[in-house]
């Protein structure tokens, strides 16, 4: 038996998992689905920041487009941190291609225009 | 003097969705005021997910998020200035305001009050011992490090368990800087269950419960350390607990007050909330003048400030088309036992269906309750909750047949089995 809190949404479900990895407490499948894979294989969105030039900012926000695995986090923040991009950049470009073998890429989450 | 319809004063989440609705119901001839630069107020600066799961289903960033809303603006060609200082509003509904155009005045037959909220800082909680540098609200560092890549130091601790915080303590964790721990005086947490998860056990960050910052010493004008320690029910230091953190940084995320200096002269009254005493449609005691949003009670989810805010448009169509009476045909809502404020404060009797939607706090964690919404003795409305604690918004809608509406006050209380 394994109580987690479930982090898919801000509401925080309260999950309990027995040793068969079955799942109650959660409001909705995407807590089942979590609290599997937190106990399987973790794994988290990754948001950040990279340099730009830009008239307007000097940071761009990204974010990994599919949860990463939670082992690999600190390795994703030493490429996205090796990173510098221009403007123009729009929503959901990307910034960084499949990174660290893992099919995840490394999107941007902000328009700036110039 | 220009006039305008609607004067929206704030373009973050509230004023943009506010606008935004607003302009559907027909309401074209809006003004948004932002201070800012840029339309979309604080998420800007709130890189992380976890926004729009009720708006749009979908896990999105504060800069997407909010970046759906300004399009939206710009698509509809609803005007807004920025870099712009709102002064003053008058009690005839003039805005005032200053840009590099210079002073302006302006008269708005309605105007919507979207101002958000500011943080608590350290003169604000007394905090004990020297004001050195290296001492910043949670925000403040959010946005050093968010917009301008800027990591304020590298030993941190953090006063506060707001969610503001907890981010913080992980997104500086994932840019190098060593978080020693959070403290949070209350025995449980002020933040999400999730946050606690993915950003202090993530990161093995230890959660002081009971416990605050009693000394910040610094005597050569730099942070050097800080004196933790344990407090007593009654919030008193409990002696021979206190342990040293030798840190550059005190992150203080120890609450946030709606920001209503916009309103301080118009002799209305405010709530428990500490943002303006509303009806249901989030409209003032000055006719005409709403406020939605953080300004008016602080939300733990954006995905809620839009529909309030849309709410708050609601009431501006009704008033702009005479439908929103200013009669004194009122019914007081007040949060009695286990409950810490309650949107809205009174109930105005008006002829339509709108459903009543009441939104509140308690004031302390609760398991096994009832929620109990009564008019005078008569029970409305009863909830069951397995547990319930402060920092999740109760959000409940209400048939408004279900209610006399007579003058008789409504009241949100627990109830203890």
């Amino acid at each position: 038996m394994k109580e987690l809190i479930c982090i898919v949404c801000p509401r925080g479900c309260h999950l309990t998992v027995d040793d068969n990895l079955n799942v109650s407490g959660n409001n909705c499948p995407r807590g089942e689905a979590y609290a599997k894979a937190e106990l399987t294989h973790p794994t988290r969105t990754l948001t950040s920041t990279v340099k730009i030039t830009s008239k307007l900012e000097v940071r761009c926000p990204v974010k990994t487009d599919k949860p990463l695995p939670k082992e690999k986090i600190y390795e994703a923040m030493d490429l996205i941190n090796h990173v510098k991009i221009s403007a123009p950049v729009k929503i959901g470009d990307i910034i960084l291609e499949n990174i660290l073998g893992t099919d995840v890429n490394i999107v941007a989450t902000k328009n700036i225009n110039e | 003097m220009e006039q305008f319809d609607l004067v929206i004063i704030g373009g973050g989440s509230a004023g943009m969705s506010a606008a935004i609705e607003s302009y559907n119901l027909g309401i074209k001839d809006i003004l948004i005021l932002e201070k800012n630069n840029y339309l979309g107020g604080i998420l800007n600066q709130c890189i992380h997910n976890g926004f729009g799961l009720q708006e749009f289903k979908e896990e999105l960033t504060g800069p997407e998020f909010m970046s759906r809303f300004s399009k939206k603006v710009n698509e509809l060609g609803i005007k807004y200035e920025l870099n712009t200082n709102v002064l003053g509003i008058s009690k005839d509904k003039v805005v005032s305001y200053s840009n590099k155009d210079g002073y302006k005045e302006v008269k708005a037959k309605a105007i919507i009050l979207t101002t958000g909220c500011y943080e608590r800082n350290a003169g604000a909680i007394s905090l004990g011992g020297d004001r050195p540098s290296g001492v910043y609200t949670a925000g403040q560092a959010q946005l050093y490090l968010n917009n301008y890549g800027k990591l304020v130091g590298k030993k941190v601790f953090i006063l506060g368990s707001g969610d503001i915080g907890l981010i913080m303590a992980r997104r500086m964790s994932l840019e190098g800087a060593k978080v020693l721990g959070v403290a949070e005086l209350m025995p449980y947490s002020a933040g999400l269950n999730r946050n606690i998860v993915q950003c202090l056990q993530d990161f093995n960050i230890p959660l002081y419960l009971s416990h605050t910052v009693k000394e910040v010493i610094g005597p050569k004008g730099h942070l050097e350390k800080i004196v933790l320690a344990q407090v007593d029910e009654r919030f008193n230091f409990i002696p021979g607990t206190e342990q040293e953190f030798e840190c550059d940084t005190l992150l203080l995320s120890v609450g946030l007050v709606p920001n209503v200096d916009l309103l301080s002269k118009l002799g209305i009254h405010f709530a428990k909330s500490r943002g303006p005493v509303v009806n249901q449609y989030m409209e003032t005691e000055l006719e005409g003048l709403f406020a939605s949003g953080n300004v008016l009670h602080v939300h733990d989810l954006v995905d809620y400030v839009v529909s309030e805010a849309r709410e708050a448009a609601q009431g501006v169509y009704l008033f702009l088309n005479n439908k929103l009476p200013n009669t004194n045909e009122k019914s007081l809502v007040k949060p009695l036992k286990g409950v810490g404020y309650v949107v809205p404060n009174y109930i105005q009797k008006i002829d339509n269906d709108d459903k009543l939607i009441f939104k509140f706090r308690v004031a302390k964690p609760y398991k096994n309750i009832n929620l109990v919404i009564k008019e005078g003795d008569k029970v409305i409305k009863k909830i069951f909750k397995l547990a319930i604690i402060p920092s999740e918004m109760e959000i409940v809608k209400i048939d408004k047949k279900l209610f006399e509406l007579n003058g008789e006050d409504i009241t949100v209380e627990v109830e203890e089995k």
